[in-house]
């Protein structure tokens, strides 16, 4: 019975990462618990500092930015669907697409935590964020 | 401290926790109360830290910040304003977002002692007991070797700017005053110390300044280590063919005495007089890490459990950010990266629960060679339970030359860190 409902389980994980030619092994599945998931936010949120909080990155209107070619902001994440964030992912791995920093980050992945973070991001809710608003430094700020 | 006073605060802190917290975050707040964790420094870190504790506690913890400034101000890009396509105004901002957003508690007010048998934190302005302890500040300057310039007075004269704020608007004006044909002067203390690859982007950003506006400028460079110790093929390039004859970079240059009164600075091969100068300080762990004995004798970082960032020396206090002994870049990133696992491993333990045994997190830094082009290196470090520290995994590596595309990314990189840090 319970060989049964492991099989069961291992064989949704498969639909959903059908992209992926190697999976993690059948002990590495069976721990995707709440210990994982635990393990798997704390990792996609190490993504936040280019793609924002959940995958929600901030989404520029103009383009008045310091840089020459500000652009209207990294990918979003939040939402992305799992067999496209899992391709792009690859293709950034595997060298086949170019980048400027994502084939360093893919290489230094293993294809289960690939798989993980595509499913961590597609459950996350899309939501519109912009720019955080800087002001003025005070007088009071501490002088040294 | 906007709505309430402290006697007000410490009356009401006893309570459930909901009580105070915003209304967003009291309806998320489906746990009973977990107990306190008390975050001394509102930087990165500790910002990062407070947020993600309510997040994923779903409110049930209890969350309160002290910080001695009312704003923050990002190192990040504060090179960028010495060399003028920034102002301090562009990397400052509030923490109201934060506390509102996510009923993070918050105290304006220094810490002086900690009291790691009662659990509890002295500040100048009253006491806080904690069930758990975050220790975020940042960094301390040494000022043994450097007796001269301990003085606030001193450093008025001879700016660090490695703290961003008034320090960095100061440098910037002393560049805008020097004359067309004046020397910089800059050190790079021995490692580890904060920001890497910071000093020689900072040496990039004058040069970009100095370039435009004051041509027959030069930038000494006295680096007291034996080589460029971050993005070196990187910027050896970009010294030398950005800014041709305009740096003289000189390794091994340990600075062992300094005249005030001439800008003069004695290192064991030369005299070098300036007519602007930039001291950064060698560096250890905040001071309220010292005085509350965090780190040992004899080395000033602080010893922590890379599944928690627990001290090794005291229970129940976790170390965040640039204090932490890591042998890792002490970067934002980093900070931010740290905190993240420690607030999932304080989660955890505080329902009973054993940390995740195998954290994993990447560092992007990207430093900005001119107002319009930068570049990267970018780790991916995962923890290796035999040596028990996190190590550089596979990948990894820095940019290929310097790019105005990689500036459009490091902006992008800016306005994320910010908006997870303090929204």
């Amino acid at each position: 019975m319970k060989n049964r409902q492991i099989t069961w389980f291992l064989g949704l994980l498969l639909t959903t990462s059908l992209l992926l030619p190697a999976i993690g092994n059948a002990d590495e599945v069976f721990v995707f618990t709440a210990q994982q998931n635990n393990h798997i936010r704390a990792l996609a949120a190490s993504c936040a500092a280019c793609h924002g909080t959940m995958g929600n990155a901030v989404v520029n209107k103009s383009t008045t930015s310091a840089a020459s070619n500000a652009q209207e902001g990294n990918a979003v994440l939040a939402g992305m669907d799992v067999a496209d964030f899992s391709s792009k992912m690859l293709v950034f791995r595997d060298g086949s697409r170019k980048s400027t920093v994502m084939h360093h980050h893919a290489k230094g992945l293993s294809l289960d935590e690939i798989k993980q973070l595509a499913m961590h991001f597609s459950q996350q809710k899309r939501l519109l964020v912009v720019p955080f608003s800087a002001q003025a430094l005070k007088a009071e700020h501490d002088p040294l | 401290m906007t709505h309430f006073s402290r006697r007000d605060f410490i009356k009401v802190a006893g309570l459930s926790s909901a009580l105070l917290a915003s209304g967003h975050a009291a309806a998320r707040a489906t746990k009973p109360p977990m107990g306190r964790v008390v975050i001394i420094g509102g930087g990165y870190a500790g910002a990062t830290a407070a947020k993600y504790l309510r997040l994923w506690s779903l409110g049930a913890i209890e969350v309160i910040v002290v910080e001695a400034n009312q704003q923050f101000v990002s190192c990040p890009l504060s090179n960028l304003v010495l060399g003028g396509s920034k102002t301090i105004n562009d990397l400052t901002f509030g923490y109201d977002a934060l506390k509102a957003n996510h009923g993070v508690k918050w105290l304006q007010d220094t810490v002086t002692a900690i009291d790691t048998d009662a659990k509890k934190i002295s500040m100048l302005r009253g006491e806080l007991s904690y069930d758990r302890l975050i220790v975020a500040p940042g960094i301390d300057f040494n000022y043994d070797e450097l007796p001269m310039l301990a003085s606030a007075e001193a450093q008025q004269q001879v700016p660090h700017a490695w703290k961003a704020g008034w320090q960095t608007v100061n440098l910037r004006k002393q560049l805008e005053a020097m004359a067309d044909g004046g020397v910089f002067v800059m050190n790079v203390p021995k490692a580890p110390y904060r920001c890497p690859p910071g000093p020689y982007e900072r040496v990039c950003q004058v040069a970009s300044y100095l370039k435009l506006r004051k041509p027959k400028s030069k930038i000494i460079v006295l680096d007291a280590n034996a080589e460029i110790i971050s993005k070196k093929g990187l910027f050896t390039k970009v010294f030398k063919e950005n800014y041709a004859g305009m740096i003289d970079y000189r390794p091994d240059h340990s600075i062992k005495g300094l005249d005030l009164a001439t800008k003069t600075v004695i290192t064991d091969f030369d005299n070098v007089s300036a007519d602007v100068l930039n001291i950064i300080p060698p560096q250890r762990a905040g001071k309220i890490a010292q005085i509350a004995h965090l780190t040992e004798k004899d080395y000033p970082w602080c010893e922590v459990d890379f599944l928690s960032y627990a001290s090794k020396l005291v229970e129940h206090v976790h170390i965040l950010g640039d204090s932490v002994a890591a042998g890792l870049p002490k970067s934002a990133h980093m900070a931010t990266n740290q905190a993240k696992v420690c607030a999932n491993a304080i989660v955890q333990l505080m329902a009973g629960q054993l940390p995740d045994p195998a954290p994993v997190f990447a560092n992007t830094c990207y430093s900005f060679i001119s107002d319009t082009s930068a570049m990267h290196v970018v780790n991916v470090y995962r923890y290796d339970a035999g040596k028990k520290m996190m190590l550089s995994a596979e990948g990894g590596g820095v940019s290929l030359s310097p790019s105005e595309k990689e500036a459009g990314y490091a902006v992008a990189w800016s306005q994320n860190i910010w908006a997870d840090t303090l929204t």
